[in-house]
């Protein structure tokens, strides 16, 4: 009885936490997505139209760890049985690689444009019953400076 | 040392290559980090530790990478290529690889 109490509270913490979390983090990525539009970022190899002499290229990187919550996980584990989409992850993966470019972006501000762009997910905590707890997200590409 | 993850060095012409270099680390997490990330999967939200923990192992792999490069004579690294891998529980892998090339 006493464990089934445990779990519940759990749920309803994640539930709650994890809204709030992931509501909070959603607006964040909005707002730096909106303030650092100007900065091209594309993952073909040649530079979009013409950006002039060539000063410098450098490899920038930027990585997050971002993990869900208890409630998505149990909700998850009921979605395995029925199948469907599980939106609880989609946002997840989803708001891991938005930060990822993000951080990429915000750590070269002063680029004429980003080319190349790499992501690379990775899953490397395995919460319990072997279930994905967190994914790993790198973003990385060549800033091209003028 | 230039390091791109296209096929040149924009604006420069390669003169020279060297081959593939390589660097990796291997890195596992501490449990004052392992117990903040058991918190942080009820509630959801970023592993702030995890992320440094792997970016630290990132610069490590890197720097490992440019060593091979400079003892080859190279002073640039084109094509680098990043991968993540889990290979026991709490212990992750960060490779990267890359061509040592030398540009004018």
């Amino acid at each position: 009885m006493f464990d089934l109490y445990i779990l519940l509270s759990l749920i309803i913490l994640g539930y709650i936490f994890g809204q709030i979390l992931e509501r909070r983090h959603y607006a964040s990525i909005k707002r730096r997505e909106l303030a650092i539009v100007h900065l091209v970022t594309t993952n073909s190899k040649r530079t979009l139209g013409d950006v002039g002499e060539l000063a410098e290229a450098r490899l920038v990187h930027g990585g997050v760890v971002i993990s869900v919550d208890y409630f998505k996980r149990i909700v998850t584990s009921l979605r395995n049985f029925f199948g469907g989409n599980i939106r609880g992850y989609e946002t997840l993966v989803d708001r891991a690689r938005r930060e990822a470019i993000l951080r990429l972006k915000e750590s070269c501000p002063d680029a004429a444009q980003i080319i190349n762009l790499r992501l690379e997910t990775s899953s490397i905590y395995k919460g319990k019953g072997n279930q994905i707890g967190s994914v790993e997200v790198l973003a990385y590409a060549t800033a091209i400076y003028t | 040392m230039f390091m791109t993850n296209v096929e040149e060095v924009p604006g420069k012409q390669i003169v020279a290559c060297y081959g593939v270099v390589s660097g990796s680390t291997v890195r596992a997490k501490h449990v004052g980090r392992d117990i903040m990330a058991g918190l942080k999967n009820i509630f959801g939200g970023e592993l702030v530790g995890y992320t440094e923990l792997l970016s630290e192992a990132r610069e490590q792999a890197m720097a490992r990478m440019q060593q091979q490069a400079e003892a080859l004579g190279a002073n640039a690294i084109v094509n680098v290529r990043f991968s993540t891998s889990s290979i026991t529980a709490g212990a992750s892998e960060i490779y990267i690889y890359g061509t040592a090339v030398t540009v004018e």
